[in-house]
Parts: structure tokens; sequence; C-alpha cells
């Protein structure tokens, strides 16, 4: 089970879990809600080379288009495929089987504490 | 100001629907829909979409426009005012007509019921319900006939799916308007209820229009009500038919009436649009005596080369959706040939289905299109409308 109090988030609904210079992320539970049912995933593949604030992936629900921001610049060490294969995982599982990105980085930029995206989000 | 079911939220201006508390304590999410806020889904669109393929969904519509109609000349006037002959349906029938401009482009779609002899109810979008109860004063003023938005006192509730009449006959309460009838009447009376008629209905003794009707591609109902009694009915119907009635947002609408082919105002349908170019010539009562809003731009047609609506299949996953652009080819030299007005994975069938408007010569079943999805070519080929029929 993750502790979401010790993820960082983004402006974009993104959380993004630090462990040393590799970092995993995915989407955050009130990002997944607002989508409604996720039905195609497009990620970048393994060794993609990454800009921070730059578009990388899709995330497709029924309604609508989500883009996929790099949180960090980067490199990507894998992307999830079981998500490719199976994105309900992503409504399901946001902060577990439902991660898209493991990306390797040398800096970390400034992101949101898990309060701050509370307070972004009004939750 | 009475605190009447069905108000503005003085902070939001927003529109609530009578059922809106019911929603809330679902847990639905909102959305704003023609300064509605209604339910987008509950919990999973996918899932309330297969419900209503397999079980029942249940369906919150008082967004919707109930214009009445009444008076001696009121079948002439409505001949007069819509493309169709109105004057044609019966007692207790309905029948799905346009409201033209004089240019022959589309005000909004309607569905119609003859209600009493000398009395119709109008049926129309959310967005356009202003439109059409000026228009159809306006068109009827010559004729001994009134003109009535009921809107506000109407809440309207469907619930669809191949489970859909047993549930409305098992739920309690039903009757038939009029003396000496009871549930029996009415269980009988809904089995032989053929598609597009309606049944003056009573529940729990406060009126009720029960129309076989629907906007989902299955067997269905619809249910007029007055709004202080729309909470219990669609609590009484959730009861009993327990787990085989899901509570259903207009997400899911949206992706069901897309695989039935139907068109969706704003999408499909609009002022710069001739009915016959979105493949509902039909529903233009050319034959019909007399003159009608719009007669003389359809009987013109369109302009040669006005692009004509499709149905499109893709592989893959991913969807073109409305305002992407169709081309008739892969390469960077390819002509834009139309554009998409709705599209979605669908739900049914596993792939990609999209509406668009191409240019005639591209529109024969068969064709090879494709769609620029952000930025990538997609191939898509026309498809023959709907993309999904129930098994009859």
């Amino acid at each position: 089970m993750t502790d979401r109090t010790d993820l960082k988030y983004t402006a974009e609904h993104e959380w993004v879990k630090v462990d040393g210079d590799t970092v995993t992320v995915g989407i955050t539970d009130y990002a997944a809600e607002k989508l409604g049912d996720v039905v195609y995933v497009d990620l970048p593949d393994a060794g993609s080379t990454v800009v921070a604030g730059t578009v990388v992936g899709e995330i497709e629900s029924t309604k609508s288009v989500g883009e996929l921001f790099a949180p960090v610049d980067g490199e990507v060490v894998e992307s999830n495929q079981a998500v490719v294969d199976s994105p309900e995982l992503v409504n399901s599982d946001p902060y577990g089987d439902g991660w898209l990105l493991k990306l390797t980085t040398t800096s970390l930029p400034a992101l949101l504490s898990h309060d701050e995206y509370r307070a972004l989000t009004g939750e | 100001m009475t605190d009447a079911p069905g108000t503005t939220d003085p902070g939001t201006n927003e529109r609530r629907s009578p059922l809106d508390e019911v929603h809330r304590a679902a847990g639905a999410s909102f959305t704003d829909f023609a300064g509605w806020q209604m339910p987008v889904r509950y919990s999973s669109d996918l899932a309330e979409h297969h419900a209503v393929r397999e079980h029942a969904g249940l369906f919150d519509l008082s967004h919707m426009g109930e214009i009445v109609v009444v008076g001696p000349e009121a079948s002439d006037a409505l001949d007069y005012a819509l493309a169709g002959k109105l004057s044609a349906i019966v007692e207790g029938q309905a029948k799905y007509s346009l409201l033209l401009g004089r240019d022959g482009g589309v005000i909004d779609d309607l569905v119609i019921y003859r209600t009493g002899p000398d009395r119709y109810m109008v049926v129309a979008n959310a967005a356009n319900r202003h439109v059409v109860a000026e228009e159809l004063r306006a068109r009827t003023a010559p004729f001994e006939a009134d003109v009535f938005d009921e809107s506000d006192d109407i809440a309207l509730v469907a619930l669809q799916g191949p489970d859909a009449l047993e549930v409305l006959q098992q739920t309690p309460g039903f009757g038939i308007e009029g003396p000496g009838n009871d549930e029996e009447d009415f269980v009988a009376a809904l089995a032989a209820l053929k598609y597009y008629r309606a049944i003056a209905a009573t529940w729990e003794g406060a009126p009720v229009l029960v129309a076989r009707t629907g906007y989902t591609g299955e067997d269905g109902f619809e249910l007029y009500v007055a709004p202080e009694r729309a909470k219990a009915l669609w609590e009484a119907l959730q009861e009993t038919g327990g787990p085989r009635v899901v509570p259903c947002g207009l997400a899911s609408r949206d992706t069901l009436r897309l695989e039935a082919g139907m068109p969706l105002y704003g999408h499909e349908l609009s002022r710069d649009i001739l009915p016959v170019q979105a493949g509902l010539g039909r529903v233009v009562a050319l034959t019909k005596d007399g003159d009608f809003v719009g007669r003389a731009a359809i009987e013109q047609g369109p302009a040669e080369g006005a692009p004509v609506l499709v149905g499109l299949t893709a592989d893959g996953r991913r969807a073109p959706r409305a305002g992407y652009e169709v081309y008739d080819g892969e390469g960077d030299d390819a002509r834009k040939v139309g554009e998409i007005t709705s599209g979605a994975l669908s739900p049914t069938l596993g792939h990609p289905v999209a509406m668009a408007f191409v240019a005639p010569d591209l529109a024969e079943v068969g064709s090879s299109l494709f769609v620029d999805v952000r930025g990538t070519r997609v191939a898509a080929s026309v498809t023959a409308l709907p993309f999904y029929k129930r098994d009859a």
C-alpha cells in the first residue's frame, strides 16, 4: 500500500514517487476520476529521453483525452506494459498497479507536497 | 417564490434536477449540460453502458424540455411548424421530428407525443428548450392552438435495457389513468405497448406518461412525471430492479446512442445541416398537404457536393473524436474531406466508432478514409449505421 503523504505531486495531477535517482510516475485518483474509465494509454518507450513539462503520453477515457506530462528531466527506464494491456488499472489502482512510468533523473524540480496537492484539488 | 424541486442554485446559477439529492447520495460526478448540473457518471461509465445493454439502466433526463401544444387546430399548427406530419399520428403515439429553419437547417430534433385529440407534447433538447418554445409560439399563432412551456413542471426518468419491461411491470403502484383500472391492466398494457407508443398511466395516484421510447438502442421506457414525485419513482424502480437496474449518467448515454447511430444535436445536427445530409430525409414529410417551415429549401436540396453523415469504424483503441479532421489518404498530399462529429471506443464492440460529415463521393460503405488523431493518421472505413442493433 502506497502512503500518499510520502509522494510528490504536480499541478497536472500526477504523482511522483522518488527513490534515489529513480522516480515512478502515475496519475492521481482525482485525475482518474475526472477522466472516467480509461480505455487507452500511450506511453513512451524505454530509453526515451524526456523533458520536464512536455507531453510524453496520452491517457484516453471514453469521454476525453488526458495528456501525460514528464514531471522531471530524465530517461524512461520502464513503461508499465500491464497498464497498456489493461488501461482500467489506472482507475482501479492509480497509486499501485496503475503506475505509468519509471524514470531516472539527476535533478528533481520543485514538486508539490501531499498537503499542497490536496489544497489544489480542494479535497 | 417557492422552493420547488428543480431549483436554480443562486450561487452558481446552475439548474439542478429534482433528483439532485438522489444523485449526490449515490456519489455521482456531475457535468454542466445546457446550464444544468447533471450526473455524468455514478462510478464507471463503461459499467453503466454494459448494464443498459445487458440488464437495465436508469437515467435522469429532467433537463429535457417539454412544450405542450393544445387546441382544436393543434394538428394543423404542428404540420405547419414541424417537418413531419403530426396530424397523422393517433392519440398515444409518438413521432421523431425536426424543427427546421426557413433555410431548411435543423433548429432542433424532437420527439412529439400525441396525448389527446387536440393535445401534443413536444420534447426538446435542454439547450434548445427556449428557442423551440418561441418558434412554436410564433409558428402556431395563426392557428387555434396554444403553446405552453411545461418543462419546469415535468421530470423525466428513462428505464432502458432488456430487463426494463419486467422491472417496470414488477414495480408496485402503477395503474392506467381512468376509473376502474388496476395494476393488472397496466402490466398487460405495458406488455402490449409498441415502440413509439405511450400510455397515460398513474403511479401512486400521480399521472405518469409511460412511453416506449429511448435513446440507447435498447428496448426501454421513458416516464414523464411531476418533479415532486420523481425521487420516489426513481427509488421505487431501483428497489424493484435491485442489481438489474443501474443508475446511469450522461457519459454512458452518449456512447449508447452513438453505437445506435442516433444523432445528437450540436454534433450531427445543426442549423447548417439539411436533414437529408444527416440521413434524415425520411423525417421530412414532403408529401403532406400545405406549406411547412423550411419546405422550399428542402425541396431545393443541399448544394452540390455538400457533406453527408457517415459511420466510421477503425481498428485499435484510439478513437476519433468530435472535431478531428478526415482525409482521403495517409500522406501529406492527402485532401481534407470531412470532420468527425462524435466518436468513442465502442464499449460493446471493442473498437473505435465515429460519425463524420464527409464529401459525398467518399460516403459509400467500404470507402477507406483516414482520421487525424492528434497528429497520427488512423485508417477508418465507412460503415453502415447503426453500429449496434439489438437482437429483435
